[in-house]
């Protein structure tokens, strides 16, 4: 459970995220040239600009605690649906190079779809294969995106 | 070149056979999504981006452009027969519309929509084709200092009227500047922030960042409340007769005036968008309309009103990112990326410069509206049936395109473990309760404001009063700083939380 003296708990939370966000720029943006006012380095703007969060941030996680008013929680979080979907990209992107666009495909339409309570094999197996025909179809064949389609395996690529 | 010429150049654009059929690809879409509820316009041009790249300057954008307007006469037909928003824009056309449908009135309440759209949306291409060289005109008139102000209220505006209080939102566009800042810097040549990885020395793919906030985030979240509660049946009203009578005609004209005026008007202001007008004409409509005691149980003027603004709006919206290179909104934020891909550099000088691209788009919008008229009565039946494809096939079809598209703009596949990092962190917004939209207009403006603000020092030789002691610049800054004073009001702040949910989704 927070702490009780955090008021505004989602508030609470983004004030922190927004102050290390800015203090993590501003510090390494201090590692780049400054230069001066009138011939600015690639330093000087983001350094501001990541000290102006962190302040916007300090601000926020003050105001979360100090001022009255009804409290708010935290919404429930259900990182359920968020690791498949996330997952499914992720997965997608390291099958690409090494099996191809069609494997890689199928593998996200199918992983993807399992975080659905009404999951079925006929569906998504359909849905993967229009997915296929239409990308390929579409992305290599009508627009040239050197995607590479089918597994690269190197034995073959003798 | 008048007025006459130009429009002349610019049908001779939009009327060839490609960008035609661009136009009708774009309203097809628009309406697709426009009738979803869950799908929306800025995840769909996001989406889209990728593949606009291999088209044409002109092509590319009337398919973009098309895609946005056209959503919002999809988004009424789904909250008229479904009650339930397509787009947050036509949340309020719920209300009186769907109390139409109830009565066996469906088919007129759609009529209205897509006539006063029609006529809106004439009428806002017009106002646009009228003020955008004037304005260019004003612009030529911008120093460095200027734009960097001009920037600067661009930016406060989008985020002065969204629904979250103002620091939340400023935070996000100061964050959404850093991350444009990521890559090479173009004064230096020094690599920022790129932690040694090579594929960030071009910098954070904008298409990424908007597809993951907009597309895998939202999918996360919905798929996380489709699931809690699954199987609601929502009923689908018939649709009977389509002619709206007599009497139907002379009360909604007035309403479609009014709507038209009010949402050319907000829709021409940066950051008030679509939504906003919507709203803000079904309030003119309880003020002064002379039907105003039956809005809510069905009246004409509660479809008619907000329909025709939002509409307005989508067209007016327009004038500051094609005459001043500013976007007024998230949307207007990735036609803007589009324009940058496309080579041609937003500003003042797009109309001389460009003035097939310029001209073919704004007669490209007005013969995407008659298209749409047309998408949408006869074909209404067809429509209908889309609405029952379930979001269980959908969202992987989503999830595809926008793996797909990541892939698509560099060839690289870091983009896509880009786009999992940006679905992660619009989630967490979601749940923090914040819109994604200011760290997505930072994104865009970013380095054209850096570079703005270095120039102007650099012409001043480090005096800061550049900014404050030239009057249009200092203006400008007084406009940006009243937007936020007035939006800081707890009155104000109260009243856009019960107004609008957010711009997107």
């Amino acid at each position: 459970m927070a702490p009780s003296f955090i008021r505004n708990q989602p508030d609470f939370v983004l004030g922190v995220l927004y102050i290390l966000a800015g203090g993590g720029f501003a510090a390494a943006a201090s590692r780049y040239d400054m230069g001066t006012l009138a011939y600015m380095g690639p330093g000087y703007f983001p350094f501001l600009l990541g000290i102006l969060l962190a302040g916007i941030g300090a601000w926020i996680v003050l105001r979360a605690m100090l001022i009255r008013g009804a409290r708010v929680r935290l919404a429930p979080w259900n990182l359920r649906s968020l690791f498949w979907m996330v997952g499914s990209v992720i997965m997608f992107g390291l099958a690409l190079q090494p099996l191809g666009l069609v494997i890689a495909l199928v593998l996200l339409v199918v992983l993807a779809s399992l975080a659905s309570h009404e999951f079925t094999w006929k569906t998504t197996l359909v849905n993967a294969l229009v997915m296929v025909v239409l990308n390929v179809g579409g992305f290599v064949y009508g627009l040239s995106i050197p995607f590479p389609v089918l597994p690269q395996i190197a034995a073959f690529q003798l | 070149m008048d007025l006459f010429d130009n429009l002349a150049l610019g049908f001779a654009t939009a009327l060839t056979w490609q960008n035609v059929g661009y136009a009708l690809l774009g309203c097809l879409i628009g309406t697709f999504i426009g009738l979803l509820p869950g799908l929306g316009p800025i995840s769909t041009v996001a989406m889209l981006l990728p593949i606009t790249y291999s088209l044409p300057p002109a092509g590319a954008l009337i398919l973009l452009a098309s895609i946005y307007y056209g959503a919002q006469y999809g988004g009424s037909t789904t909250a008229i027969l479904l009650k339930l928003p397509g787009e947050s824009s036509s949340a309020v056309t719920m209300i009186d519309g769907h109390a139409m449908a109830r009565q066996g009135r469906a088919g007129v309440a759609l009529a209205t929509a897509a006539i006063g759209s029609f006529i809106a949306g004439s009428f806002g291409v017009l106002l646009l084709a009228t003020v955008a060289e004037p304005l260019t005109e004003i612009a030529f008139l911008f120093g460095p200092a200027e734009y960097f102000s001009l920037m600067v209220l661009g930016l406060v505006g989008s985020i002065a009227l969204s629904s979250d209080t103002i620091d939340k939102s400023l935070g996000l566009m100061v964050l959404g500047l850093l991350f444009s800042l990521v890559g090479t810097d173009v004064n230096s040549g020094e690599y920022r922030f790129t932690g040694h990885i090579s594929d960030l020395y071009d910098g954070i793919e904008l298409t990424a960042l908007a597809m993951g906030v907009f597309g895998v985030a939202e999918i996360a979240f919905n798929l996380e409340q489709y699931n809690r509660e699954r199987n609601r049946n929502a009923t689908l009203a018939k649709v009977t007769q389509l002619i709206p009578g007599k009497k139907d005609i002379r009360r909604m004209m007035p309403a479609i005036a009014r709507g038209t005026a009010i949402g050319s008007l907000l829709g021409a202001l940066p950051g008030a968008g679509v939504t906003m007008a919507s709203f803000a004409g079904y309030a003119l409509e309880k003020k002064v309309s002379r039907y105003k005691d039956e809005l809510g149980q069905g009246a004409i003027e509660g479809v008619a009103g907000p329909e025709s603004a939002n509409n307005a709006a989508a067209q007016t919206n327009f004038i500051s990112l094609l005459t001043l290179g500013i976007p007024g909104s998230a949307i207007m934020a990735l036609l803007l990326g589009a324009m940058i891909i496309q080579d041609i550099q937003p500003g003042p000088q797009v109309i001389s410069n460009h003035p097939a691209v310029f001209w073919g788009l704004i007669a490209s919008m007005w013969i995407g509206n008659l298209m749409l008229v047309v998408l949408n009565l006869p074909m209404v039946g067809i429509w209908v049936k889309m609405l029952r494809v379930p979001y269980r096939i959908l969202f992987p079809v989503i999830l595809v395109f926008c793996s797909v598209g990541a892939f698509t703009v560099r060839a690289s596949v870091f983009d896509i473990y880009l786009l999992g990092a940006f679905g992660i962190l619009g989630y967490v917004l979601i749940k923090l309760e914040v819109s994604p939209v200011p760290l997505l207009m930072g994104m865009v403006l970013g380095p054209m404001l850096e570079n703005s603000f270095r120039r102007a020092l650099m012409v001043s030789r480090g005096d800061l009063s550049i900014i404050y002691s030239r009057p249009l610049s200092l203006g400008l800054l007084i406009a940006a700083g009243l937007l936020i004073v007035i939006s800081a009001y707890p009155s104000m702040v109260r009243k856009r939380k019960a107004a609008l949910a957010e711009e997107s989704a």
